[in-house]
Formats: C-alpha cells, sequence, structure tokens
C-alpha cells in the first residue's frame, strides 16, 4: 500500500490534532482531496474555498488529474488569487 | 501533454519578433470600443445612489418619490435581489457589496440605483430618494480594527487561526502562520538584531477607464451584455448567479479594456445595470465616475507590518520574523495570509516565521491589486535585509546573493523550490552597468528583489483555418495588454506560417467553454498554451486531410513549414501541400477545419525580480525624483519582447507612485477625501527617466516555449527599492509608504532632533 | 436649456443641439458619435479627453459645447490622411507605446499639438508636454520613445 506524506499549513493543523503533515493513500489530488474530507471533515470547507497542491514546489491550483508521486514532497497551500 | 523540446537552445522563427498588434491601428485612430462607446437604440443612463456614511444602519429606503419623476424608468434597492446565493456566504458578500442590504459598511456603498432616459433625469430622480440612516462609529485604520473593542462590522465573524474559536464576534476575522526552524534560537545566534515597524496605505489601481457596461435583459431570461472587464464569463457566471438568471442565457461580449491591474476581477456595477434593464424592459448604460471608481471599487490593502531580523556578520541571516496586519475592507478576505506567505519567498533560512492577521474595517471591500499583497510585505522586509545588512557591514545585494532561495530551499511558505531564478536576477543586477553609476548629490541608489507565483487556469481556445488558408483563433482570455499579438506569434510558430496569417480576437461568452479571468499574469502563458495545442491539433487534421488526398497512409504524412510533406522514397513525387491548398480543398476532404483546445494550465512557475532605483532627494522640499531605474526580471521565453517590457516597466512605474505618492486619505469622519487623480496623484510622466529593463530566459518546462508569467512580479520590489533609496539618500530608514513630501522631510527632521 | 451650434470638426462642417451644461466631450461621444476622445475622470485631470481646439490642446470635459460655435475643432478621428496613419500613430504602433490604448488618443492630440509647436522637442520637453496625460499601463517609456521617433522622422 503506497502512502504519501502531505504537508499542512497552518490553519489545516489543528484539524488534524496539530500534526504538520499525514500519511494518507492517493494517486491524484483528486483522490487525496476526497480521502481528506473523508478522514477529516473539517476540511472540507478550506477546500471548498480553495487549495493549492505543490508537488516538489510546482504548484498546481486546478488539474486535479495530477498524479502524485510516491516520494514526492507534497504541500497544500491556500489558493492565492492574482490581480 | 510533453514538453519535449530543449527550451534552452530551441530556435524560434516568429517567437520573440517584434510585430505590430492586430488591435495597434483601431486603437491610435479611436476606433476601438472600450466599455463606454457602445450603445443601443432606447438605451437608459443609470446613476447609482450612494452613502454618504462610513458605517449606518438602513433603516429605511422611499424610492417613490423618484419612481414617479417623468423619465425615470426604474428605481431599484436591494428588494430587488433576492437572495439566490444558497448559503455561499462568498456570493452573499459580493451581492451585499454591489448593493446595501440592511447596512452600509463604507463611504460610497450603493444603495438605490436609477435608470432614465437622460443623465439629467437620473440626477434629479436620485436627489427624490429618502433613506433614513442609524449612524454608527466607524473604524478604518487596520490595527485599530484588530482591538477587541472597534465598532463591529459583522456578527458572523469569528476569529479564525488565532487559538480556540472565539465566542464574541469580530472585525479580526483570521491569523495564519508560515516558515521553519526555531526562530528564538536563531536569534540567540545572531550578532545582530534589527526590529522595525512599517506602515503601507491604501492604493488603487488606477486604471484610466472607469467601469463601464450596457446591459440588455429580455421579459424572457435572455440577457447581453457588454463590459469592460478582466474575465467576461467569470462576469457571466456571477451576474447570472446573482440576478437567477440562467448562465447560458446571458451572453457577455468583453470590450476592449482600459485598464484593470485586478480591479476588475470583480462585479460592481454590472449585476445593478441587468436588474434596472430586467425592471424598465431597456437596455441600461452605467458607466461610473471617476470618483466613484476611487470610492466604490476595489482598492488594495492597506497594511501595518512588524519585522525582526538577525544575522551573523560574516552576512548569514540566522532568524528572520515578520507580524502582517493588513485590512481587506468591509468583507473578509485572506490578503494578508497572502502578504505572509510571499514575505520571506526570495530566501534561504533556516529559522523564518511570518503571522499574518486579517482584519475588517470601513473601507471599500479590496480587490486584487496586481501581484495582490505582495508588494506591500516586500516593502518591510527588503528594508530589514537592507538595515541588517548594513548593521553587520555587509553589501546587501551581497547579503541577498549570499541567503538567496536556489533550487533545493525549502520555500518560507512551505514547498521546496525546484529550479528558480532569483539567482540570476541578483547576479545579473550586481553586473549591470546601473550598479557601478557614479550617484548625484542627495541621491541615493536602493536595491530589492521581489516574487510572485504566477497562475495557469481554465483556458479554452478555438482555431479556425479559413477556406483562403488564413487562420482565424478565437481566445477568451482578455487582451490587457497586447496579448493578441503574442498569440498570433505562437499559432504561426506552430503552423510554420507568416505571423500576418493569424488573426485573434476574443470570443464572447457563447462562443467559448469557460475561461478564467486574465489576471495571475495567466494571460499570455494559459492562452498561448492552449493556443499551441490548437494549433496541433488542426495539423493534425490537415495531415488527414492530406493523407486522404494523396491517398497514403497518415503516419507518412509530415507538418513542416506551414505545408504538409509525404515522407519516404515512395512518395517522393507528391508536391508539398500548403495549408492554402489544404483549406482550398477541405470541402472534399471531409469539411473545414478546426482545431481547438480546452485546457486547464498550471505551472506558469513562480517568478523573481530585482529591481536597481537611483533616487534624488531635495532636503528642503523632501521632494523625490527617480533619476534611474532598472528592472531584471526572468520572463521563461519572451514571445514579444516589447509587451514584455512594458509589463516590466508599467509595473514598475506603478510600484514607484506608490512608493511616493499614492494613498487613499481618510477623514474623521471616515470619508475619502481625495477621490480624484488632482490628489490621488499617480506618475506622470515628467516625474520620471526612461525604465531600462533586462529580460532574463530561463525556460519554463511546463510550457511548449518556457514561457512563464510576467505581468504581476514588476510591482513588487519598487516599494522596497524607492524606499531603500531614499533612506540612502537622506541616511532616515524610511517606514511609512508613501513616502509624501511631508513625510520624509517629517523623518529627516525627527531623525535630526 | 440649449443651443444650437454650428462648427468645424475634423474639417467637416457639423450643427448639433446641446444642453448648456454639456460638455464639448459628451457632444462628441453621445451627438456626433466620436467615441475616439474619453472621459477618464470629467474633471480635466487626466487628459483622456484631449481635443485641439483652434490649433490649442485642451480638455474637451473642461470646454462646453455650446461654445463651439465657429470654432475648429480636432479629435483623434482627423489625425490620420485618410488610410495613411500619422507618422505619431504609425509610431506609436511600431515602438508598441501603448498596452491598453485607453489614454492613447489622448497621447496623439498632445503630442500632435507639442511638435507642431516644438518640431525639436528634448526628451525633457516631451515629458512636460505630454504630463497632462496619464498612462497607467506603460510608464510613459515607450511613449516617449515613440514621440521621439515620430518628431524624427517628421523632421526629414
Amino acid at each position: 500500500m503506497s502512502h504519501i506524506e502531505v504537508h499542512l499549513w497552518g490553519a489545516l493543523r489543528p484539524l488534524v490534532g496539530g500534526a504538520l503533515s499525514v500519511s494518507v493513500e492517493a494517486k491524484t489530488i483528486r483522490e487525496l482531496f476526497r480521502v481528506l474530507t473523508k478522514t477529516y471533515p473539517g476540511m472540507e470547507p478550506h477546500i471548498k474555498r480553495g487549495v493549492a497542491v505543490a508537488i516538489n514546489g510546482q504548484i498546481y491550483r486546478d488539474q486535479l488529474d495530477t498524479k502524485l508521486p510516491i516520494n514526492a514532497e507534497i504541500y497544500l497551500m491556500p489558493r492565492v488569487p492574482g490581480g | 501533454m510533453s514538453m519535449d523540446t530543449d527550451l534552452v537552445t530551441k530556435k524560434f522563427k516568429v517567437i520573440g519578433t517584434r510585430v505590430a498588434r492586430p488591435d495597434g491601428i483601431d486603437k491610435v485612430t479611436g476606433r476601438a470600443r472600450f466599455g463606454a462607446d457602445a450603445s443601443m437604440p432606447g438605451q437608459l443612463v443609470a446613476l447609482v445612489l450612494r452613502s454618504p456614511h462610513p458605517h449606518a444602519i438602513i433603516k429605511k429606503i422611499d424610492t417613490s418619490k423618484a419612481e414617479k419623476l417623468l423619465g425615470v424608468k426604474a428605481v431599484i434597492t436591494s428588494a430587488d435581489f433576492p437572495d439566490y446565493t444558497n448559503g455561499d456566504r462568498g456570493m452573499l458578500d459580493i451581492l451585499e457589496n454591489c448593493m446595501a442590504r440592511k447596512k452600509v459598511y463604507y463611504d460610497g456603498h450603493a444603495v438605490a440605483a436609477v435608470a432614465a432616459i437622460d443623465a439629467a433625469t437620473a440626477r434629479a430622480a436620485l436627489k427624490l430618494i429618502v433613506v433614513d440612516y442609524k449612524i454608527l462609529p466607524h473604524v478604518t485604520e487596520v490595527d485599530d480594527a484588530l482591538k477587541h473593542d472597534s465598532p463591529l462590522l459583522h456578527d458572523h465573524i469569528f476569529t479564525e487561526g488565532a487559538g480556540p474559536k472565539s465566542e464574541k464576534p469580530s472585525n479580526y476575522n483570521k491569523q495564519a502562520e508560515y516558515g521553519h526552524g526555531d526562530i528564538e534560537a536563531g536569534f540567540k545566534q545572531a550578532d545582530v538584531i534589527i526590529e522595525r515597524s512599517y506602515k503601507t496605505e491604501q492604493t488603487h489601481q488606477g486604471y484610466i477607464e472607469p467601469h463601464s457596461c450596457l446591459a440588455s435583459v429580455s421579459p424572457d431570461g435572455s440577457a447581453e451584455m457588454w463590459v469592460c472587464t478582466q474575465g467576461h464569463f467569470v462576469y457571466r457566471n456571477q451576474c447570472a448567479a446573482l440576478l437567477g438568471l440562467d448562465a447560458n442565457k446571458l451572453r457577455v461580449t468583453a470590450s476592449e479594456i482600459g485598464g484593470g491591474f485586478g480591479g476588475k476581477t470583480h462585479i460592481w456595477a454590472e449585476p445593478l445595470a441587468l436588474a434596472l434593464s430586467r425592471k424598465a424592459n431597456r437596455p441600461v448604460k452605467l458607466t461610473m465616475s471617476r470618483e466613484e471608481v476611487f470610492r466604490c471599487t476595489g482598492p488594495t490593502s492597506a497594511a501595518s507590518i512588524d519585522v525582526k531580523i538577525g544575522a551573523t556578520k560574516d552576512g548569514t541571516i540566522t532568524a528572520a520574523f515578520a507580524e502582517l496586519r493588513y485590512t481587506s475592507g468591509c468583507f473578509p478576505a485572506n490578503w494578508a495570509e497572502f502578504g505572509a506567505m510571499t514575505a520571506w519567498a526570495c530566501y534561504d533560512f533556516k529559522n523564518v516565521k511570518s503571522v499574518s492577521k486579517d482584519a475588517v474595517s470601513n473601507r471599500p471591500k479590496t480587490a486584487a491589486y496586481r501581484a495582490p499583497s505582495a508588494p506591500i510585505a516586500a516593502f518591510a522586509i527588503e528594508n530589514a535585509i537592507d538595515e541588517v545588512a548594513k548593521a553587520v557591514g555587509v553589501d546587501p545585494l551581497e547579503m541577498r546573493i549570499k541567503n538567496a532561495a536556489r533550487e533545493g530551499t525549502k520555500s518560507s511558505y512551505g514547498p521546496v523550490y525546484g529550479p528558480i531564478g532569483i539567482g540570476p536576477t541578483l547576479q545579473a543586477a550586481k553586473n549591470h552597468p546601473h550598479m557601478k553609476a557614479p550617484l548625484a548629490p542627495n541621491t541615493g541608489r536602493g536595491v530589492a528583489c521581489g516574487f510572485w507565483f504566477n497562475f495557469g487556469g481554465q483556458t479554452c481556445v478555438d482555431l479556425n483555418v479559413t477556406p483562403d488558408g488564413t487562420v482565424t483563433v478565437a481566445v477568451g482570455t482578455m487582451d490587457v495588454g497586447g496579448s493578441r499579438a503574442s498569440l498570433a506569434l505562437a499559432v504561426a510558430e506552430e503552423l510554420g506560417v507568416s505571423y500576418n496569417d493569424v488573426r485573434v480576437i476574443v470570443a464572447d461568452t457563447s462562443s467559448l467553454g469557460h475561461n478564467d479571468m486574465t489576471d495571475g499574469s495567466r494571460g499570455t502563458f494559459s492562452s498561448s498554451m492552449a493556443a499551441i495545442f490548437a494549433a496541433r491539433n488542426a495539423i493534425t487534421v490537415m495531415r488527414q486531410k492530406a493523407s486522404k488526398t494523396w491517398e497514403i497512409p497518415l503516419e507518412d504524412v509530415i507538418w513542416e513549414d506551414g505545408h504538409a510533406r509525404a515522407k519516404g522514397a515512395s512518395h517522393g513525387n507528391l508536391a508539398p501541400l500548403s495549408i492554402k491548398d489544404i483549406a482550398g480543398n477541405a470541402g472534399a476532404t471531409g469539411g473545414p477545419i478546426a482545431g481547438h483546445s480546452e485546457i486547464v494550465a498550471d505551472n506558469a512557475g513562480v517568478s523573481f525580480g530585482t529591481h536597481i532605483a537611483d533616487c534624488h532627494v531635495d532636503p528642503e522640499t523632501g521632494q523625490t525624483k527617480i533619476t534611474r531605474y532598472t528592472v531584471i526580471q526572468d520572463a521563461g521565453k519572451a514571445m514579444h519582447p516589447s509587451y514584455v517590457e512594458g509589463q516590466y516597466q508599467g509595473g514598475a512605474v506603478q510600484g514607484i507612485g506608490w512608493a511616493l505618492n499614492e494613498e487613499y486619505v481618510y477623514g474623521k469622519n471616515g470619508r475619502l477625501q481625495n477621490p480624484a487623480f488632482l490628489d490621488y496623484r499617480i506618475p506622470v510622466c515628467s516625474d520620471l527617466p526612461f525604465i531600462d529593463t533586462q529580460i532574463l530566459e530561463i525556460p519554463n518546462p511546463h510550457h511548449p516555449y518556457g514561457v512563464r508569467g510576467v505581468g504581476e512580479t514588476p510591482i513588487v520590489p519598487p516599494l522596497a527599492a524607492v524606499s531603500i533609496a531614499v533612506t540612502n539618500a537622506t541616511g532616515v530608514r524610511m517606514t511609512h509608504i508613501p513616502m509624501s513630501p511631508p513625510r520624509i522631510l517629517k523623518a529627516i527632521k525627527t531623525h535630526r532632533g | 436649456m440649449s443651443s444650437h451650434v454650428k462648427t468645424t470638426i475634423n474639417g467637416d462642417a457639423v450643427e448639433f443641439v446641446c444642453a448648456n451644461d454639456e460638455s464639448l466631450l459628451d457632444v462628441l461621444r453621445n451627438r456626433m458619435g466620436l467615441t475616439g476622445a474619453k472621459e477618464g475622470c470629467g474633471t480635466g485631470d487626466c487628459g483622456a479627453c484631449s481635443v485641439i481646439l483652434d490649433g490649442r490642446l485642451v480638455c474637451s470635459c473642461l470646454v462646453l459645447g455650446a461654445e463651439m460655435s465657429g470654432k475648429k475643432v480636432e479629435t483623434i478621428e482627423g489625425m490620420a490622411d485618410g488610410n495613411k496613419l500619422h507618422p505619431l500613430q504609425q509610431h506609436f504602433i511600431d515602438g508598441a507605446a501603448l498596452q491598453c490604448g485607453i489614454c492613447t488618443p489622448g497621447f496623439l492630440m498632445a503630442a500632435q499639438a507639442l511638435l507642431r509647436k516644438n518640431p525639436d522637442p528634448s526628451e525633457e520637453e516631451i515629458r512636460f508636454g505630454l504630463a497632462g496625460n496619464l498612462c497607467r499601463c506603460t510608464g510613459y517609456d515607450k511613449i516617449v520613445r515613440a514621440v521621439q521617433a515620430a518628431a524624427k522622422e517628421m523632421r526629414a
């Protein structure tokens, strides 16, 4: 079973008991959001508001089909708007 | 989609050439049509009644006399906007911002609107509307709004992220934290620690074209709207939702846009015009006045920042801390949080922390302004780095180079960086002739860096090859600065045809799938990517047609230099077919030639810039003049170098205005004192020198040509670069933006005294 | 109260009726269909409405339509000679001196007025000659260069 480590930004940490990261099983960004919402229902409003995912430093805001490589560094960040 | 080309050595045929833009002639002859330039038969003029109070309860609105005035065809209030938002607080805030419901939250908040046969009648009608207000105490400054006893704007906002959930509603809506390491330990290691507080005042994007729209709603629920906007699809979706219209029945056409910079990514007047038109059953034109643009649209935040930074004598920064407090105006947002994310992003620190505090206040709801939140943060951070460098005796530019983020650095906002360009821009600055130029008396030089995320987003492009072999391309991303030229270059490059054979237009919302707004520096990046894929799809179609014509397998047909060619010795006698040949014969080979692309573009690439500013400060008047300015920034690949330079120069000058003159001045009565260009002073031609630019091209591996977003980063460094220059010219650290002459004189006097 | 006005716009004899408090800008845009002049501020601070009135650069938002009787008005729509662009117009395109283009008609009018008075202006004279026109997109760099290039071509 392949688990990936997902780092959380500050606002999400209280929802997982203060942990800086969680270990989940997900192959794509879409699956990750689904698994997180199921395991930690408190995350749903944040995910709905908009979450960006950094995979090895590259930021993805929209492509939910993007695959999550096993040893990649995965970071959740707020979705920043542009101007 | 695989980016299979070696982008660094790729040789382009037309990309990188400085071609004339397709809308150029229309714009120099006055033929181009902007938001206020369209008219429809029978159209009415709309005007909006706005609150003169910064904070009040609306007890009663009596519109009866206005409705009876001859020539008035419709009057609306919030009663004409049922709540269709279905619990979506964000959309309800938008609706309430467009038209006040139970309370007004800022000077200028809309309370009613009228549509009449002419402006004079509309003005008279506004005077006949009677509003009964209960005035409430107000708060405009962010540090006051954060106090627990500040006048409360909303009773549904509870502070998030600052410990356990509070029982009491507050204006302090959110706290967040970013960083890593142990800053206390880091400060203990430092030889020198600098602590300082900074302030920035609210500014406006300052686009020269006021918001304007022309709306026409039919009794059957279909509607059309002509509007200047950075995102006609988003406007369509939001207006339809707020008015209870089906999105597919509201056809929004984007006019040419006279500037946006993030300020035309939100709706204000558009739902009002649609509602008036629906009520009057006539087209309604609503154009804001300049005063309304300043008072009642979406400026950027005002902020207050505390920085603490520690370094050792060898120039290593051992700990960096910032607390950033921003106000988002009267509805909650996360601008301070975004400031906290970008603040230390240029650097590689073992111990770094930024804390953000967002608060609401009685000011207009803030909107994005070009790299929103980042210029404000950079002002404080870059000054702190400059100050600690001087304190340990290290050259500030060398200190930045020493501490710069690189591939493998853990960013201050979390993820580890891949290949990034800050090192190259700093080196380019170090080697730039500007750094060696001698300085005149009373002149100081400032160097500063800036960072921005850049975005991709949903993008659609439709490409059609016409029967005569020329190409039309319909895109959904608004052209704010010349992107139609860049997109035509991309298509010409892919197809192997001349730039003049490709014509790009911006299509309306009924003609294309959804497109995200032109913001986040995504215009050229994502539209060009979609255009390239659309062109490649069209090439496949044309190869198929050639294979049919020649009766050979598709694999034997290649596309080269604008022609289908049969490869292989057995097809040696087949003359190549040009686009014109294939297009002229399209009917016989299966029909019209089209290529389209619907993508979600991500990875526009983070971008870094370094600016060098020379400022002369008159010690008697405090007046500051920019004597030399250089922008160095990575563009990945400059599709049209002139327009990339234009973004660098334009963004830098907006930052210069913000640094030296621009601010919202609120009186004690909570009213905006300077809603006009006379007293909201943006830079004019005589204030500035030529702005030198250096485009670095470190390809973005996530775009077929290596393009990065460029539009926003140029505004991030100037507040810092100019303030550091003024600091060096006067010997006094500047901590309050804008550095207007009175502020500079006061700082000099205080320092001397 | 209104006035019946006979005047000349871009060399054409025209006639209109306007309210006495109606600006020339509103007359041009709403009655003449000449939307090249833009309202950026309505208070004479931005120059987007610039026209040339009896040879003098003015903000058309600060001039009354009713005052136009017997005067000569030049707007952006009259700058090109048929289908031949004026050198200033051509150099604005070639030099990428416009991004969004809303301020461009006003700048072209101001530059034309400047070069008629001073065909060989220094950089400083150009900058001060255009100081009444606001641009938010370009930072003015390429605008000044385009005016320099056009002036050079026109002197040749």
